[in-house]
């Protein structure tokens, strides 16, 4: 796997992070830090602002307050997302990811290469010339990550990756984001598996209710998280 | 017995036999073949096909554009493209007739009573259709479509044409909306046509003309042919749309 | 930017097409623009004499039937190379603005009155002054053609010619069509009404009904065809030389013995009556 350099688009400053939609105030005074080299895994319970959280990050949704990388602007191409939902287009699997990196700037031989070995390293290389749209849940999902990794991002970002599916397809993408982050991309993560927040996450951002509760690392975040609605929400999910 | 007693009686009752004689005369006019009915039917075909063409060309990236980015005025630009398909269509025809005539100001064209006046007439009022019903498709997909695209940095022209590509079954079928349209279409056609016999006569000017003359049958069976080739075509287009769909998904 | 590019090739292969696949519709043979009346095409008339025309000449004639009066507004527009209409009032009139070389008779037949074979006005056999008199009267449905065609405009003479003031004495069963001689024709078919129309678009309408012949005959009745050039002079683009050929060819012998030649179920439609040496 090809390494990737996260440090010219990190430290991520968010600064008093808001997101209005309509009347509801979804996300307001967030503000934290994310360095290089940690996976963040975002908790929080039901309609908590995690999902928004992401899109705003990402540059999605309109949003007040400042985010920096690096002390700078959005880098253009540096980020991917990997949805809940992903959508492909009406075309093969392989089609797919050669769209992606067509779309930013990988021509010809390059990009058939690319995007034949994020197939291969997915696993779904017999996939290649399946339309998209006809694949299963899982094979979407690993589909949608491959696409996102063959960009090479800076910052991978990742709406609940394995929501809908089966233990075996969840365990493959969790193989797969702990091999993008040997890699060297920065692993911005929500998720309401605690297992996998668990096993994935160096530290845990937990939103409740729009705002930022605690940001604290992984390990203290489970053994004894430091807030109120974090040890609650704790002790009412199961593992 | 008595089915086939009350089949007849109802024949002559509702002067259907003059119907089954149409279809029996259209089945003639298709085998025999002969010059004059061939060269109207590929006319209308030529023409037809034409401005079907010309109009998706137009009309796709104009209703796609529309839908996916915003600028001042947009909806008073929806609004506008909506009211248009209500356009009538013999409006368009005089309105293309002042213009192509030589006394217009488009005169020296020298096009007016030609194929390709009626190219232009048909197209005009397929284009607001096109647009109308691409910019509702758009929409949609845009919806589905808009996050994905932009978290993998699509522009708005990238964006317009891969929508286009990526809902191009529902988009063929919008096509097929306008080809029909275009055939369909004998007032704006009769107008800057003229309906010259073996220069700008087409099935449908034809038919007007044969009804006129008082000869029903043989106007219900250009009628007929008409049909049949509307059906054949959609038929194809189904056929076409359903390989499609295995294909890509 | 490969699929934008893509698609801006699609988008030009397609307009191509579809310009070549309408150029090749356009027109190889040297051509005049002929504006005439419905009676004359609906009549058949057309297709009778204009392929004897282009096999003496080469020349093929574009017809564009419509009512006299807009084929002389055809004329007006520049849009015609020759007039081919039966309104002398109105062909005169466009001569003298200017639009027009020359009116010569080429051609008439007369006009008939049909109507249901009941007839409730009780006109058959009558003169036609007599007859509108009697329609006047008992105002069953008559159809009018009420679109400023030469048609039209003699049925408006013959209401005059009668003493009637159409205007005033029209009402409901007097039917303003707007329409040509065929579809005419059909109104007063379906509703067994009167009509005044030309013997020729007569004789090949196929869709008769009920209606049949009921004054004919009357000298009132004639009805006179002629033939102009437009004027080069206020039309520049007019082919004065292809259009001058084929009024001096209707006006020829030939022409004229190819007027008189058609013929529907034996009986002739048009009487050339071109004046000699016109």
């Amino acid at each position: 796997m090809a390494s990737v350099h996260q440090r010219d688009v990190l430290p991520l400053e968010v600064r008093d992070l808001g997101v209005q939609l309509g009347e509801r105030r979804i996300l307001s005074g967030v503000s934290f830090r994310l360095d290089a080299g940690k996976r963040t895994v975002i908790l929080g319970p039901n309609g908590a602002g995690k999902t928004s959280l992401l899109r705003a990050l990402h540059g999605l949704i309109p949003s007040t307050g400042s985010i920096t990388w690096a002390g700078g602007e959005r880098q253009r191409g540096a980020e991917a997302m990997m949805f809940q939902h992903p959508v492909m287009l009406r075309r093969g699997a392989l089609a797919n990811v050669e769209y992606a990196l067509a779309v930013n700037g990988v021509e010809g031989a390059e990009r058939r290469h690319r995007a034949r070995a994020a197939l291969e390293e997915a696993g779904l290389s017999e996939l290649a010339l399946q339309p998209a749209r006809s694949l299963s849940g899982g094979e979407r999902q690993r589909l949608a990550l491959a696409r996102a990794w063959a960009l090479r991002p800076r910052i991978l970002y990742l709406d609940e990756p394995t929501a809908s599916l089966d233990p075996g397809a969840s365990a493959t993408v969790e193989r797969e984001i702990g091999r993008i982050h040997d890699a060297g991309t920065r692993i911005v993560m929500t998720t309401h598996r605690l297992g996998l927040a668990r096993r994935v996450a160096d530290e845990i951002l937990f939103l409740d209710d729009g705002r930022l509760v605690e940001q604290t690392p992984a390990d203290r975040f489970f053994e004894a998280p430091g807030s109120e609605q974090a040890r609650h929400y704790l002790d009412g999910e199961l593992p | 017995m008595p089915a086939v007693c009350v089949f007849f009686t109802l024949l002559q009752k509702f002067r259907m036999a003059e119907i089954f004689a149409s279809f029996g005369l259209a089945l003639r006019l298709i085998l025999e073949a002969d010059r004059e009915f061939v060269r109207i039917v590929a006319l209308s075909m030529g023409v037809s096909l034409s401005s079907a063409a010309l109009s998706c060309a137009i009309g796709l990236p104009i209703g796609a554009t529309i839908a996916v980015t915003s600028f001042p005025g947009r909806h008073a630009a929806i609004v506008v493209m909506n009211a248009l398909l209500g356009l009538p269509s013999v409006v368009v025809g005089l309105v293309v007739y002042l213009l192509l005539s030589r006394a217009g100001p488009l005169g020296s064209w020298g096009i007016l009573f030609t194929p390709r006046a009626i190219v232009i007439a048909q197209t005009l009022l397929v284009i607001p259709m096109v647009c109308a019903l691409t910019r509702q498709t758009i929409e949609d997909a845009w919806r589905e479509y808009r996050e994905q695209l932009t978290s993998l940095n699509v522009g708005p022209v990238r964006a317009v044409a891969t929508l286009l590509w990526d809902t191009r079954l529902s988009l063929f079928t919008v096509a097929l909306a306008g080809l029909g349209r275009a055939f369909s279409e004998v007032g704006a056609v009769m107008i800057v046509g003229g309906n010259i016999d073996g220069v700008t006569r087409v099935m449908t000017t034809a038919i007007a003309l044969k009804t006129a003359e008082g000869e029903l049958p043989l106007a219900l069976a250009l009628g007929i042919v008409l049909l049949a080739i509307v059906l054949a075509l959609n038929s194809g287009a189904h056929v076409l749309r359903e390989w499609s769909v295995k294909r890509y998904g | 930017m490969k699929s934008t590019t893509s698609l801006v090739k699609r988008a030009r292969a397609a307009f191509g097409a579809a310009l070549l696949v309408a150029a090749p519709l356009a027109l190889a043979n040297d051509f005049i623009t002929v504006a005439s009346t419905t009676s004359t095409e609906q009549s058949g008339l057309f297709k009778h004499l204009l392929p004897a025309f282009t096999k003496d000449t080469g020349i093929d004639v574009h017809v564009v039937a419509v009512g006299t009066g807009q084929a002389l507004d055809m004329g007006r527009r520049c849009d015609a190379d020759v007039e081919f209409v039966h309104d002398k009032a109105a062909e005169e009139k466009f001569l003298g603005e200017g639009w027009g070389v020359k009116r010569n008779d080429v051609m008439y037949n007369d006009f008939v009155l049909v109507g249901p074979k009941s007839d409730p006005a009780k006109v058959k056999g009558l003169g036609i002054d007599a007859a509108l008199k009697k329609i006047a009267e008992a105002k069953p449905a008559f159809v009018s053609r009420a679109d400023k065609s030469g048609t039209w405009a003699a049925e408006v003479r013959a209401w005059k010619h009668a003493g009637i003031d159409i205007e005033k004495t029209k009402g409901p069963w007097y039917k303003e069509s707007g329409s040509g001689m065929g579809p005419a024709l059909n109104t007063a078919s379906g509703m067994n009404a009167y009509l005044l129309a030309d013997r020729g678009t007569w004789l090949s309408f196929k869709n008769r009904g009920e209606l049949e012949i009921l004054v004919e005959g009357d000298p009132e009745l004639f009805n006179q065809y002629g033939v102009m050039l437009v004027n080069p002079a206020k039309c520049p683009h007019v082919k004065k030389e292809l259009g001058q050929k084929f009024v001096d060819w209707v006006l020829s012998a030939k022409g004229q013995e190819t007027i008189k030649s058609y013929q529907i179920e034996g009986k002739q439609l048009f009487f050339p009556n071109a004046k000699a040496g016109s």
